[in-house]
């Protein structure tokens, strides 16, 4: 098990031509990601080739990928202005879960593409934009997380799913669960924006239903309200044990630091008050990266 | 990006929001020539990006040239809340009968438009949700959908807009929410939204903020980009694409990852140290963006110490440590540098570092990101 993504999983990439999206699609691959081809409108019929030998062949439509080789995922790593017609491109040819990593996407854009999906692909779900991916490790990677810093979760556990935020910080908590050799069922980066496709509650959902996930690390930042809802969400739902970090406890109000989506303002998003939400939900909040890492350690031992 | 009131309403005008006829002025004079083109009576109003304008002094009402030249002559160059006021906008004096709010962000929760509307505008719209939240609409849009002037008439009626104006404020409605969408705002906001004896409907005020990552589609924005507010440190990172924040502490921070880079800031912050700024890297730390970045942070005199925070993910150790070698070649620094490097190939970059022959009053490569901050924080507050 895992989620949303396992070794089965077909992938193409969308812009698998261009720089970005041959060098991650080609590290997917190598990874043991099944990427089964690539999409770039007018380079249909040739293809991508692997450096350890073989070739990733090129269609023009997704429709046509879909039709040809059997996806049901796709990474998208296309520019800003093509990415909201490469998003709804992938869900008309019936793509049932999309990656896009895509960083600086207009808000209007997203929530226009957001809104279109939920309306007319109800069974599409999307990953990002600007976001690290999703890795279920030794079965599937999506997206530019670098595979070996993922342990592989063990047949019998326990095993942690991690959700977060932060693209960084999504690698930090990876990295330290890999020093403490706890191995990870699926690590899902949702991405900073202000729309997300995929948010957190859609994850701690199946977290507490995939019976490989035994506790779970959810990593936030400051701005909007996700670690609020999410809150509200574990405590009514999630029987999982949790551990969380939220990054920005120091971060100056009004201020955007990098991400659209990290912005506290008016008291409102404040790192403090996410804190104080998710201990009331039972979660046990870390103050720095290592420190959930430490907690969640504890939380496996008493496992 | 904040625009300025000005830019605001000079934006507006471009989607068919009425405004008051006015200009912006730099120095006295324009402000004269500004007033006798829009007709007198005048509102002389200081831009800046900051509320309480009014009570500091910072509008004025003038009846000919010589109250133009006194106000415009004492708002120009005065500090409001720390901001100095480089121009003033002159625009004709309206008469109000009523003042309303309307705008329109992006409810993040609910992942749709939202409009909000009040017949009491005039005030901070925060202190009418608090006292009265009965007297705002808040409606949620489909961005798919849009508003229609019939959806709009309904919420200026809910609002309970007075009668001759709901007219006027549903078809304001309607152009704002153009400008907010075709205009990629994060905010369009009118406050006040006045209603004239001729019935008429026009913004009296303009606060308007773009979203960056719509900039590709608005070559237009050229024009506002210039007026931005930064201090020193932020222009030269600007120049290097790199996103940075001057804050008030000692250490200063590189980091790969806005989230990192955040959380680089609270682990200084928890071992008793303060950042001196918040600076995010970003994917490709090569020697170029490190050199870049540590021009930024040498030009700030208040940083005693520099934390370097890497995460290899995409970004390979030993890049950023040729990458760091290169820059120290490259850039004589004031303070010494704390480097925590983890991640892909980070045994290779730190042997790469060990061997440069960079002294270790210079750099001091720490395993963890908290022993790091612990050796950055010391060194900053000389307690090591």
């Amino acid at each position: 098990m895992a989620i949303f993504v396992n070794a089965d999983t077909k992938v193409i990439v969308q812009g698998l031509t261009g720089g970005q999206g041959k060098y991650h699609g080609l590290r997917n691959q190598a990874y043991g990601t099944q990427i089964v081809g690539g999409v770039t409108p007018g380079k249909g019929g040739t293809d991508v080739a692997i450096p350890e030998g073989g070739s990733i062949p090129v269609f023009n439509s997704v429709a046509e990928a879909v039709a040809a080789t059997g996806a049901t995922a796709s990474f998208i790593s296309v520019p800003p202005k093509a990415a909201s017609a490469a998003i709804l491109e992938a869900a008309a040819a019936g793509i049932a879960f999309i990656v896009c990593i895509t960083e600086g996407i207009p808000a209007q854009d997203e929530a226009k593409v957001f809104n279109t999906l939920l309306r007319d692909f109800p069974n599409t779900r999307l990953l990002g934009p600007n976001c690290p991916g999703i890795i279920s490790p030794g079965k599937c990677n999506i997206g530019i997380t670098a595979g070996e810093i993922a342990q592989l979760p063990t047949a019998s556990g326990p095993n942690v799913g991690i959700v977060s935020r932060s693209g960084t910080l999504t690698y930090q908590a990876l990295y330290e669960l890999k020093q403490r050799g706890i191995g990870v069922s699926t690590c899902v980066g949702i991405g900073g924006d202000p729309v997300p496709g995929t948010n957190f509650i859609d994850c701690l959902k199946e977290f507490q239903a995939d019976p490989e996930t035994h506790a779970i690390i959810m990593i936030g930042e400051i701005g909007g309200s996700a670690e609020e809802e999410a809150a509200e969400f574990i405590k009514a739902n999630v029987t999982k044990p949790m551990s969380a970090y939220i990054a920005g406890v120091t971060a100056p109000e009004g201020k955007k630091m990098g991400h659209a989506g990290a912005i506290t303002s008016g008291g409102k998003g404040t790192a403090q008050g996410k804190i104080d939400a998710l201990r009331a939900a039972g979660v046990k909040v870390g103050l720095n990266p290592t420190e959930a890492g430490d907690l969640m350690a504890e939380i496996i031992k008493g496992l | 990006m904040d625009l300025f009131e000005y830019q605001g309403k000079q934006y507006f005008a471009r989607f068919d929001i009425p405004v008051s006829p006015g200009d912006v002025a730099y120095t006295v004079d324009e402000a004269v020539a500004a007033a006798e083109a829009a007709g007198y009576p005048v509102v002389v109003k200081a831009q800046v990006q900051v509320g309480g304008r009014g009570k500091a002094g910072g509008i004025k009402l003038a009846d000919n040239a010589d109250e133009v030249r006194l106000h415009a002559g004492n708002i120009i160059g005065m500090d409001i809340k720390g901001h100095l006021v480089k121009r003033v906008w002159v625009e004709h004096a309206s008469d109000i009968v009523k003042e309303y709010y309307a705008s329109y962000s992006l409810d993040r929760g609910a992942k749709k438009h939202l409009l909000m509307l009040s017949a009491e505008g005039g005030v901070e719209i925060e202190s009418v949700a608090e006292s009265n939240p009965d007297a705002i609409v808040l409606l949620h849009i489909d961005p798919v959908d849009g508003i229609t002037l019939a959806v709009a008439r309904d919420a200026a009626v809910r609002a309970k807009i007075d009668a001759e104006a709901v007219d006027g404020v549903a078809e304001m409605l309607v152009k704002l929410y153009d400008c907010f969408t075709r205009g990629d705002c994060d905010l369009a906001e009118i406050n006040p939204l006045i209603l004239r004896p001729d019935g008429g409907v026009h913004a009296l005020d303009a606060k308007v903020s773009l979203d960056n990552n719509a900039g590709f589609r608005h070559p237009e924005w050229e024009e506002f980009r210039a007026t931005e507010e930064l201090d020193e440190r932020e222009q030269l990172a600007r120049t290097h694409d790199l996103q940075y924040i001057g804050l008030d502490g000692s250490v200063g921070i590189i980091a790969n990852g806005a989230g990192l880079a955040m959380s680089t800031l609270d682990v200084v912050n928890q071992v008793g140290g303060a950042a001196a700024n918040f600076l995010d890297i970003g994917g490709g730390a090569n020697a170029d963006m490190m050199t870049a970045a540590l021009e930024v942070i040498n030009s700030d005199q208040s940083v005693k110490s520099i934390f370097i925070n890497i995460f290899g993910g995409i970004t390979r150790g030993e890049e950023v440590a040729k990458g760091i070698v290169e820059a120290l070649r490259r850039v004589e620094l004031r303070a010494p540098i704390v480097i925590r490097l983890d991640g892909t190939n980070a045994e290779e970059g730190r042997s790469i570092l060990a061997n440069a022959g960079i002294p270790e009053s210079k750099l001091i490569s720490k395993p963890t990101m908290l022993e790091a901050a612990r050796a950055a924080v010391a060194l900053a507050n000389g307690t090591n």
